[in-house]
This record gives structure tokens, C-alpha cells and sequence, in this order.
């Protein structure tokens, strides 16, 4: 596994959240998140299952509203974006989703060029075909244009899924569970595809997981998320500190050391 | 406000979840009209629907069209020689296929093998993010997906039902020449002499709001399935059952509507 190699501007914030509260019916889920991304930072949100890191997530690419609190993302509230301005803001922001979410009744290519077909309506076919070829490249699968998502294995899955996303050079990278499902090997791929992606693309990425090595190896901070708050917010070693009192911290820690 | 457990509801539960409900596919239908008018138009979508809604359902709509206007004669004919009155059958016929049966057994079909397959296949989108993974690459579901298929049952409905009106005529006419010679041109002269243009403009309205209620349901029922697999065979079940109830009833008032003119 390749180690991360990014250059963090600080001076510049890409997503920032203050407050953020969100409940379904009587069930909170996110109960005041604070937290600040860089341009060129990545930064891991790990956390149990139902601790609210997908939540969190859609919310900042605007598939779910909050109840309360601040989502600012390049500059713009996300919460008071509609129609074409939410559009234009969701064309700098990549969303790689848990199961990939591919389009099953489209071939890998339709898959790729689909984003590019409907947003960029003045792109000769030559530059899409150039375009799909680029990140089908990048994401190291160039020979699979012509299959079905059904066709393909769970890494190749998610790797197509990402292409997808970088099709539209995104400045945000929103990673759901990368690692998900995954075997070991691939795992590793997957997270060196991350790093590489964060090379290539200079994105600011937030990588929603509960794999301590993926979050390890992609991110440059971490921020754990404890019943819709986050608890511990900073590097591995800060956050996972031998000395710390946090019996879930620890809990977490041994459990992925075990596994 | 009424208290169950610790949730609030406005009356109970099962009421709040009914109107609010409504009100969903209240907004999700106002919202076609919106859409359906803005850029972009999808037209190639709309293409590909209509060839998946038209062509594929052909082959069982021609084959039921055939059946009805063979068993539709069949049944006709003894209470029509009862009273000395067999040369009235193919305006019979013609009148009860065109005005009711085309469209109404088209629309059934189509409920079935349409609605169905849009409400399946919007669930298993809605249920893997499919429909997610478009919104985040900023094009709009709703119009890519709801709007296309609304129009392509709209449009291509219509088609089916006439077509399907002229294969019962066929079937019909086949019955007859059985026992009678006559010529295919003389019983579809005889069959249309009593049909109006109004009687054709009503059939046609009626496939149109047939097709448009097929299409609206499908989708919405696809669009709000949940709960994995066991939700999208939900949305498809829900989706002909709640079409065809819907097209009853509006066969029912739109056939009262136009005996007012």
C-alpha cells in the first residue's frame, strides 16, 4: 500500500459543517456535527454501523436535508440550493457509493459517459470516448468498456463506480464505505486507488468507513463518530493514542486489530 | 394531536400515513407538468420507451384483441337472432369494441405488463441508488426516468388500443364469415356506420388518460419502493393493482361525461 502524498491547504475550506442535527421520526441520527475539510485533505469518518456516517454524507451532497445546522460546500449552503444551482454545485462533488450504484442495464461505457452525455451537451463523441478512456485508465481497468456491471467482481465494481465519478473531475470526493465487502487484496487496491485519485485529481476527499486500515492509509485526519457526535477528531496516532481513556475508541481500535 | 407510543399523529397513524400519501402522489403528478414542458427533453428516451412500451406489448395485444372480438360475437349473436336483428352484429360489435373494449382491455394489459415492468424496474433503481447515483451526477431522475416513461404510455397507449380495436374487428369479422359470407370491406363499412368521430375522439381521450395513469403510477410506485427486493415487488404489485383501479374509475366517469354531449 502506497502512502498518502498530499499537500494540505489549510487557508481554504472545501465543506464545512457547524451544528448539524438530523432525525428520522423519533430516531437521531446526527446530533451537532462540526467539522471542517481542506482543499487537498482527506479525512476519514469512521464509525459503527448506524452511527450516522452515511447520513452524514448525503447530507452534504444534498440527497438528504437537515433538520438544523449549517452545510456550506465550496462556499455555497447547500440547504438553500435548488434545481440548476445545486446541479452546478453537485458537478464539483463525487459520490462513490457503498454498493457502487452502477447502472445495471447500461455496459461499463454507457456507465461512464451517461454523467458526461447529459451535463456536457457541446462534447463531440470523440471527447467523451477520450474522457471514458481516460478514467477507465485511471482507475486501471481500460479493457472493460464493453461489459455489464454484472459482468464485473465487486473490486472492478467499485473501481468503475469511482471512474464515474471522476468523469466529471470532481474538487470533492465523497467515498461511502470503500472498502465494504471487500477481500483483503482488493482492499489494499482500492485504497491505493484512493491515494492515486487524490494525486491525480487533487481532491478534498471524506472516506466513510469502519476499516481502520483503509482510514490508516487514505486519510490524513480521522474523525470518530459515536452515536451522532463526533468524540475524537485528528491523526491516527491522536485518536487511537495508547494512553487513551475512551473505552469505544479502544473497543474499535481492538476489534479491527483482531480482525 | 393523539399520542401512540411516544410518535404524534394528527388522527392515527394509518390516517396521517394515507393523506400524507395522497399528497405525495399529488406532488409527484402536478410535478410532470412542470417537467415535461423544460429542456432537457430526452427525446431518444422517450424513443426507446415507447418501442419498449408499444412494440413489446404487441404480440399479447393482438392475441387478446383476436380473442375478444371472436368470444365479444360469439355471445352477441343468439340474442341478436332472437330478434331477427343479425345484420345489426357487426354495428354492434363495432360500437361496443371501439368505444369500450379497445381501450379498455389495451389499458388492462398494458397495466399489467407495463406498469408492472416500470414499477419493478424503478424499484430495483431506487433500492440499489441507482436513481441516487443520478441525482449526485446532477441529472435529474425525475425527468430522465418518470417524465420519459409518463409520455411513452401516453403516446403509445392510444396506438395499442386502436390497433387492438381493429384486430377484435378482424376476430369478429372471422366469427361472422363462418356462418356468412361476407366481405372483410363490407363488415368494416358496416362496423364504423354507426361509430361517430365523437365516439373515436372519446376512445382515443380515453386511452390517452388510460396510458397516462399506467405510466404515473408505475413510476411513482417505483420511485418510493423501499425495503430491498421485497419493496420492488411491492412497488410492481402495487403498481397494476392501483392502475387498474384507477382506470376503472375513469372509465366510469369519462364514459358519463361524454354521454353528456
Amino acid at each position: 500500500m502506497e502512502k498518502l502524498k498530499n499537500i494540505i491547504h489549510k487557508e481554504e475550506t472545501v465543506i464545512s459543517i457547524s451544528g448539524l442535527y438530523k432525525s428520522f421520526e423519533n430516531l437521531e441520527v446526527l446530533k451537532g456535527i462540526d467539522f471542517n475539510l481542506f482543499r487537498g485533505e482527506n479525512v476519514a469518518v469512521l464509525g459503527k454501523s448506524g452511527s450516522g456516517k452515511s447520513v452524514l454524507i448525503k447530507i452534504i451532497v444534498g440527497l438528504l436535508k437537515p433538520d438544523k445546522g449549517d452545510v456550506v460546500i465550496l462556499g455555497k449552503q447547500i440547504a438553500h440550493l435548488h434545481g440548476k444551482e445545486l446541479d452546478a454545485l453537485r458537478l464539483h462533488i463525487g459520490f462513490s457509493f457503498q454498493n457502487s450504484a452502477l447502472y445495471d442495464s447500461m455496459t461499463v461505457y454507457q456507465n461512464l459517459a451517461f454523467p458526461l452525455l447529459m451535463n456536457m451537451k457541446n462534447m463531440s463523441k470523440k471527447e467523451v470516448d477520450n474522457a471514458v478512456h481516460e478514467v477507465l485508465d485511471a482507475v486501471g481497468l481500460k479493457d472493460k468498456n464493453k461489459q455489464m456491471p454484472s459482468d464485473l467482481s465487486g473490486g472492478q465494481r467499485k473501481r468503475i463506480g469511482i471512474a464515474r465519478t471522476l468523469i466529471l473531475k470532481p474538487k470533492i470526493m465523497l467515498y461511502d464505505e470503500p472498502t465494504a465487502g471487500l477481500d483483503p487484496i482488493t482492499s489494499a487496491e482500492i485504497i491505493d486507488l484512493i491515494n492515486e485519485v487524490q494525486e491525480k485529481y487533487n481532491t478534498s476527499s471524506v472516506i466513510i468507513t469502519h476499516d481502520l486500515t483503509c482510514a490508516k492509509n487514505t486519510a490524513n485526519r480521522i474523525a470518530m463518530l459515536h452515536k451522532g457526535k463526533f468524540i475524537k477528531i485528528g491523526n491516527f496516532e491522536e485518536v487511537f493514542a495508547a494512553d487513551t481513556d475512551n473505552e469505544h475508541l479502544k473497543g474499535f481500535f481492538n476489534y479491527n486489530f483482531i480482525q | 394531536m393523539f399520542k401512540y407510543g411516544s410518535k404524534k399523529y394528527l388522527i392515527s397513524k394509518g390516517i396521517d400515513q394515507y393523506f400524507i400519501g395522497v399528497t405525495n402522489a399529488f406532488r409527484f403528478t402536478t410535478l410532470f407538468f412542470k417537467e415535461v414542458f423544460k429542456r432537457p427533453f430526452h427525446l431518444r428516451e422517450v424513443i426507446n420507451q415507447c418501442f419498449e412500451v408499444g412494440l413489446k406489448s404487441l404480440a399479447l395485444i393482438s392475441l387478446t384483441g383476436f380473442i375478444v372480438g371472436i368470444v365479444f360475437t360469439k355471445q352477441s349473436r343468439p340474442s341478436l337472432e332472437d330478434f331477427g336483428a343479425t345484420s345489426w352484429l357487426p354495428s354492434l360489435i363495432g360500437i361496443a369494441i371501439v368505444k369500450a373494449l379497445g381501450p379498455l382491455v389495451t389499458a388492462l394489459i398494458c397495466a399489467g405488463k407495463v406498469g408492472s415492468g416500470i414499477g419493478a424496474e424503478l424499484g430495483s433503481m431506487k433500492v440499489t441508488e441507482q436513481i441516487d447515483a443520478m441525482e449526485v451526477s446532477a441529472i435529474n431522475p425525475y425527468k430522465y426516468l418518470v417524465v420519459t416513461r409518463v409520455l411513452a404510455t401516453t403516446i403509445t397507449i392510444p396506438v395499442l388500443a386502436l390497433y387492438c380495436s381493429f384486430v377484435s374487428l378482424y376476430g369478429s369479422y372471422l366469427n361472422v364469415h363462418v356462418t356468412e359470407t361476407v366481405s372483410l370491406l363490407s363488415f368494416y363499412q358496416n362496423a364504423f356506420k354507426t361509430i361517430s368521430f365523437l365516439d373515436i375522439f372519446t376512445s382515443v381521450a380515453k386511452s390517452i388518460v388510460f396510458g397516462f395513469t399506467i405510466g404515473i403510477v408505475g413510476t411513482y410506485k417505483g420511485f418510493h419502493a423501499d425495503q430491498g427486493t421485497r419493496g420492488v415487488g411491492r412497488a410492481a404489485n402495487q403498481a397494476v393493482v392501483l392502475a387498474m383501479f384507477l382506470i376503472f374509475i375513469e372509465e366510469v366517469l369519462i364514459v358519463q361525461i361524454s354521454n353528456w354531449f
